[in-house]
């Protein structure tokens, strides 16, 4: 049985992904102020890492980075409903390259585990 | 066993461990994070040697082009110098010196040997005394002499004295290139966009032409912003250019007065969205003040253009 990760696609899926998915968020009115003045190059760097992670691919994250990385925007009201958002358009990012519902419910799964840490909770 | 050369000492690297594990078991700090070929953060330059295509995976092909790679990625299979970034200073002399406008200058230069880089790419210019200022370069390799646009900067001290005291003959240093906002061949089809405020027109310029020069067939869409059309500059050259050369067009754009003109009036990003509103597959190009840069990035992104095909140099004012 292949990994999760192999299964959608490796890095190339990752590739794929990300465009998609950081438009998304940039144009969802409910969670784009967060990204404002943000360094685009930068910030799709970090979105990268985080698909490779949510994908189920090699990563070096921690909960602490997790915490540290989003405290800022959690002192600026970052709560559960920009989570589920920014969880929404991952969802339809998946849906929209044609993923089977079965390999999204476990891209959900790893991406929900973090819930707590990137809400510093 | 293959060895590594970085800052000037050489490390080993055993069989099947990256660049970035040989180093840093070795005591060299370089910045990492996700380890996985994504986030780009331990880019390294191979300044001689061979990396595997793996670790050049996702990146621009500007960067591609100039040795740069992922070094958490790249198993080592022989030899490497390797290097953050940077280059070596250059004697030089100003050959021109021409008013554009009431700001812009057009300063011609000359270097002792010449200088290798891709049009787009800036070079620092230094004066005698050691003050430097960074400046995107127009012209191309085969025009002999390098092309500037210095903008006077509100009491800015290079610029001050480029355009009230410099003389041609003044010796100048000069240091780069450096920068990754310029053409590629290899996609000649492609349609390019190009747009920018101020002097972010001199890599501009330098990009068409390269990719003119280069035999680029696609489509060639030049954008050039100001508030009022005294701060546009270069229009009759690229009118001229646009004349005789049949996939390349030039709009200029201003926020006001250009009626009866000839040239658009509006936000530069609400023209160009009016012009081309759907960029998916299109390559871009954006240089000018930091801030139009920022809007324009997100907006072409936002039309389609993938985040790798655009190419970005936002001009920073040095502190006064």
């Amino acid at each position: 049985m292949s990994s999760l990760y192999e299964q959608l696609g490796g890095q190339p899926a990752v590739d794929a992904a990300v465009d998609i998915f950081y438009r998304k968020v940039l144009s969802d009115d409910r969670i784009s102020d967060f990204f404002e003045g943000v360094d685009m190059d930068r910030q799709i760097g970090k979105q990268k890492a985080f698909l490779t992670m949510a994908f189920g691919g090699p990563h070096n994250y921690t909960g602490q980075d997790m915490r540290n990385g989003h405290a800022h925007l959690v002192a600026r009201g970052l709560n559960d409903s920009h989570f589920d958002a920014v969880a929404e358009n991952l969802s339809a990012t998946l849906q929209e390259l044609g993923v089977t519902q079965d390999l999204i419910d476990q891209v959900m799964a790893i991406a929900g585990s973090t819930r707590n840490d990137v809400l510093g909770r | 066993m293959a060895v590594l050369t970085y800052g000037g000492a050489a490390y080993e690297a055993a069989p099947g461990e990256t660049v970035l594990e040989a180093l840093l078991r070795q005591g060299v700090e370089v910045a990492n994070s996700c380890r996985a070929g994504a986030c780009q953060s331990c880019l390294l330059r191979a300044a001689c040697g061979t990396v595997p295509p793996v670790a050049q995976k996702g990146l621009k092909a500007t960067l591609v082009e100039q040795g740069y790679f992922l070094s958490c990625v790249c198993r080592v299979e022989s030899d490497l110098a390797l290097e953050p970034a940077g280059g070596l200073e250059m004697q030089g002399r100003i050959v021109g010196l021409e008013r554009l406008t009431e700001t812009v200058l057009r300063v011609q230069l000359e270097t002792a040997a010449p200088l290798e880089y891709r049009a787009g790419q800036y070079v620092t210019l230094c004066r005698e005394d050691g003050l430097a200022r960074s400046y995107s370069l127009a012209s191309l390799p085969g025009d002999g002499t390098l092309e500037l646009h210095v903008r006077r900067a509100p009491q800015g001290r290079m610029s001050g004295w480029l355009f009230d005291e410099a003389r041609a003959d003044d010796a100048v240093h000069l240091r780069g290139p450096a920068g990754d906002c310029f053409y590629v061949g290899g996609a000649a089809e492609q349609p390019l966009l190009l747009a920018g405020t101020g002097t972010g027109l001199a890599p501009l310029v330098g990009i068409c032409r390269d990719a003119i020069a280069q035999e680029h067939s696609g489509p060639i869409r030049l954008f050039h912003g100001a508030v009022r059309p005294a701060g546009l500059y270069l229009r009759e050259e690229l009118a001229a250019l646009a004349r005789e050369t049949a996939n390349f067009t030039y709009t200029p754009v201003v926020l006001e007065g250009g009626e009866g003109e000839g040239i658009a009036t509006g936000a530069l990003d609400k023209v160009i969205a009016g012009a081309h509103p759907k960029l998916g597959g299109w390559r871009g190009f954006i240089c000018g003040d930091p801030g139009t840069v920022g809007v324009l990035r997100k907006k072409l992104f936002l039309a389609g253009m993938a985040s790798r095909e655009i190419f970005a140099d936002a001009f920073v004012e040095a502190p006064r």
